[in-house]
């Protein structure tokens, strides 16, 4: 039956060609994953450089979008650490303005002025460690233990303050939040806190990639019972990684403070924890934990920093800007659900 | 014998060039049960598949159905030709009532209004007749997992299906539900259906099957009628080779008269464990029988301290030992290979290097904390050529490999802290044969070297097969010990008498 055979010939090419687009498929997966969202930041840039009439690539402007990208690339950088564990730290902002606090009425002391910056610090780890001890030890849900020190955090910030805005014009080291380091002098700069971030993605990096404790933070993330008879410290990691995101949230309160030569316990930081936790999920990190990377992080906090000042660049009305990031943080997660698709769950 | 209900004639099914079916013939009957075996990969579940209609058959070959030739197109074709196919997953959905499920996809609507009396009416003697004891207006969350799979065969009846496919239908069974589920496949089979049966379980095979077709690299190697049907035969057709070695036991059988290792002392958890006391020697391979339930899993997670005790204490080597999480049992030497090697054994996300090198990491850092990437790799590369592990290479997630070789490589990591006593629970659980008899040979090794083994096993010929000596626990307790001697090998009767407490009606 040669009416029969051409048929099914026909059906095998049809079968062949499912099958090619298939693969096809998997590869611009496979592509997408290990791209992460590079090329969209690339993409971005390009964008918002012809649409702002080549007012985005000067130096100056970039300037402008590091240090902006700065402080939430600190909190993003401590949200990934928390998220691979599969948690959710919702208290940084207000951890930000606690520490920021903290380290403003610490930097007007006449003798210990010169310690401010460890006390914020020291001030975001405690939070962290306080947030890591419910959490790991007494089992309680990350999302509402963190739901608990956003708000109550906060209260402790204003209390700090009296709650009033504290200024500091003569605050140490004050060229962390408005100085640059010259590269090259006359032609290059990089703002410090930019410096910061940077050295805060390496470390992290470091930590994450090639040491112990890095494998078994994923390796809680990405199953906690098999982590927990693989002989894995569970709850020393989780305090570690909570601890982590209130150290960086405290150390992002003295970048902020360094820079406004002030701290308002009411308004500083407030809602923070979301743009960090947009860069984490921009940044390819799974929300159940187990697979992600800082890197990664790290574009995903450029993007919402050149999506913010492209979007003034180009004119874009205030109350637009709002809608854009919204749809940009409902089309990162539809990524996250697309690249779990295709990974080795089985 | 009448005639054939299902006559598949030089079926092949290729992959880009890759031949995973190769001109199949296979022949099933009205009433009878037709067991289907080979190796993982062997080919069962591309034949399944294209009984389903989920796969075309390459062109060229016949499937025939009660002597008409048919064409199975699309996931309803198979369902069409009158097969119906119950996977090791169910499929039911459990928010759904049992009539619903059963109707899914065809339900039965007034005006455009679900008509769930109907429904429920419609399923009533189905239900009756398999002798289910649930109403159609239960949700399938509340039934158990034998239950469930009652419904899943209602469903098959329902639709007037004249051939039943079953794939390792017992898996997730109790022993009690396993056996009232095979008075059901025999009463199926008296009813006229055919069912095909497959599963890698001898025993299964034994007690229903009427013939047993065995699949190896997409070929059918083999028939046999049920008089021909034995162990050596049907394992040396699915691997290949003779198998006389299939159970390796090369290990000093007078191993039990060395040092004691693991002593174990009254343990209890004051729930499902009540009081257990066993010693392990080195060089030893105990095993550790029961019904599913009795209790074997529990003890093994209180020598490990993966759950807390009430009472019991430990010994190593002669010295009490405390042990309270399973990081400092693997700290003292005692590793613990899980039963559940995906929900808490691997992390199916990472690569098999940080798989395999997870419990050693902290031994090997640099510095206390920076790992040392080239002793991993070299660990990882040792564990793959030394378990013969199969993956494209040590970098590829654990998730993508299959059964077998993510056995392997959990083994590893537990090999890796080089153990004094090792407690493999199931150790082959969901393994091929062929990884299977490498497992066996593997445990046959590290008794060699002098390690303590503790197999926990509801696979009575693989504990008959490795092991010296045989702890039986039932309810909690322990029931009894098997020994080997010179004179008689360990036998099947005497532990399943302890385990289900004959032994006194037998003495």
């Amino acid at each position: 039956m040669p009416d029969n055979g051409s048929t099914q010939a026909k059906a095998a090419t049809a079968n062949g060609l499912a099958a090619a687009q298939a693969t096809k498929r998997q590869r611009i997966r496979l592509m997408i994953r290990a791209a992460g969202m590079l090329p969209v930041l690339l993409l971005l840039c390009a964008g918002f450089h012809y649409l702002s009439d080549g007012r985005f690539f000067t130096g100056q402007n970039l300037g402008i979008v590091l240090q902006q990208a700065a402080v939430n690339t600190v909190l993003a950088a401590g949200m990934t650490f928390v998220i691979l564990t599969g948690g959710i730290d919702l208290s940084v902002g207000s951890i930000l303005a606690a520490a920021a606090m903290a380290g403003l009425t610490m930097s007007k002391l006449p003798e210990l002025g010169a310690l401010w910056l460890p006390a914020a610090v020291l001030t975001g780890l405690g939070f962290g460690i306080v947030n890591g001890a419910l959490i790991a030890l007494l089992r309680l849900p990350p999302f509402i233990v963190t739901l608990g020190s956003l708000t109550a955090v906060r209260g402790l910030a204003r209390l700090l303050g009296a709650d009033t805005t504290v200024f500091n014009p003569s605050i140490p080291y004050a060229f962390i939040g408005n100085g640059s380091l010259t590269l090259i002098p006359g032609v290059a700069s990089i703002p410090w806190l930019s410096v910061i971030a940077l050295l805060v993605i390496l470390v992290s990096w470091l930590v994450l990639r090639r040491t112990v404790l890095g494998v078994h933070i994923y390796a809680v993330g990405g199953n906690e019972s098999a982590a927990r008879l693989a002989g894995i410290k569970v709850w020393a990691v989780l305090i570690f990684v909570y601890g982590v995101s209130g150290l960086l949230a405290g150390l992002g309160g003295a970048m902020q403070a360094a820079r406004l030569y002030a701290a308002n316990g009411l308004q500083l930081g407030q809602s923070y924890e979301l743009d960090a936790i947009t860069a984490v999920i921009l940044g390819g990190t799974s929300f159940v934990g187990g697979i992600g990377s800082i890197w990664g992080t790290l574009v995903g906090a450029l993007i919402i920093a050149v999506l913010s000042n492209g979007l003034i660049l180009t004119g874009v009305s205030d109350i637009w800007q709002y809608v854009i990031k919204g749809l940009v943080i409902i089309g990162a997660v539809a990524l996250d659900r697309y690249r779990l698709q295709g990974s080795a769950r089985t | 014998m009448n005639d054939p209900i299902l006559e598949m004639r030089g079926v092949s099914k290729s992959f880009f060039g890759i031949k995973a079916l190769r001109t199949v013939d296979l022949t099933v009957y009205a009433g009878e049960i037709h067991a289907l075996m080979g190796e993982n990969g062997a080919g069962k579940s591309t034949l399944m598949k294209i009984l389903s209609g989920a796969y075309r058959p390459d062109p060229g070959g016949e499937i025939r159905i009660e002597g008409k030739p048919v064409r199975i197109e699309g996931p309803l074709g198979g369902r069409a030709a009158g097969i119906s196919i119950i996977y090791q997953e169910l499929s039911l959905a459990p928010n759904l009532s049992v009539a619903e499920n059963i109707y899914l996809g065809r339900e039965v609507s007034r005006s455009g209004f679900l008509a769930r009396g109907a429904m429920r009416v419609g399923v009533g003697p189905i239900l009756e007749r398999l002798g289910a004891d649930f109403l159609p207006s239960t949700l399938v969350a509340h039934l158990s997992m034998g239950q469930r799979q009652l419904v899943e065969i209602a469903r098959a009846l329902h639709v007037r299906s004249k051939i039943l496919i079953m794939d390792e239908p017992t898996t997730a069974l109790s022993a009690g539900e396993s056996e009232r589920l095979f008075a059901l496949i025999r009463q199926l089979r008296a009813e006229g259906l055919a069912i095909i049966y497959i599963s890698h379980r001898m025993d299964e095979v034994y007690a229903l099957g009427d013939r047993v077709t065995v699949l190896r690299d997409g070929r059918l190697v083999g028939s046999l009628d049920k008089q021909d049907i034995r162990a050596d035969t049907i394992v040396r057709l699915m691997v290949g080779r003779d198998v006389s070695s299939f159970y390796k036991k090369d290990h000093d059988p007078e191993a039990g008269k060395g040092h004691p290792v693991l002593t174990a002392i009254d343990m209890a958890d004051g729930q499902r464990v009540k009081g257990c006391s066993l010693t392990v020697h080195a060089g030893e391979v105990v095993g550790l029988a029961g019904l599913i339930g009795a209790g074997r899993t529990e003890l093994a997670h209180l020598i490990i301290g993966a759950a807390p005790r009430i009472s019991g204490c430990l010994e190593l080597e002669g010295r009490p030992i405390d042990i309270r999480t399973p990081g400092e049992a693997l700290e003292a030497g005692i590793a613990y290979l899980t039963e559940d090697r995906k929900a808490l054994g691997l992390f199916l996300d990472m690569s098999c290097l940080d798989n395999i090198n997870l419990a050693v990491l902290g031994r090997d850092a640099k510095l206390g904390w920076f790992l040392d990437r080239d002793k991993a790799r070299e660990r990882a590369d040792r564990a793959f050529v030394g378990l013969s592990i199969r993956a494209a290479n040590v970098g590829v997630p654990a998730g993508g490999l299959s059964g077998g070789n993510q056995q392997k490589v959990l083994l590893s990591r537990l090999l890796a802290i080089v153990p004094k006593v090792l407690i493999l629970d199931e150790p082959t659980r969901g393994v091929d044969v062929g990884a299977k008899s490498e497992i066996y040979s593997i445990i046959d090794n590290l008794a060699k070297a002098g390690t303590a083994i503790l197999v926990i096993s509801s696979d009575l010929p693989e504990i008959i097969g490795i092991c010296d000596r045989v702890i039986v626990m039932r309810s909690g307790l322990v029931a009894g010990e098997v020994r080997r001697t010179e004179t008689a090998p360990l036998n099947q009767e005497d532990i399943m008498a302890f385990a289900t407490g004959m032994e006194h009606l037998d003495a």
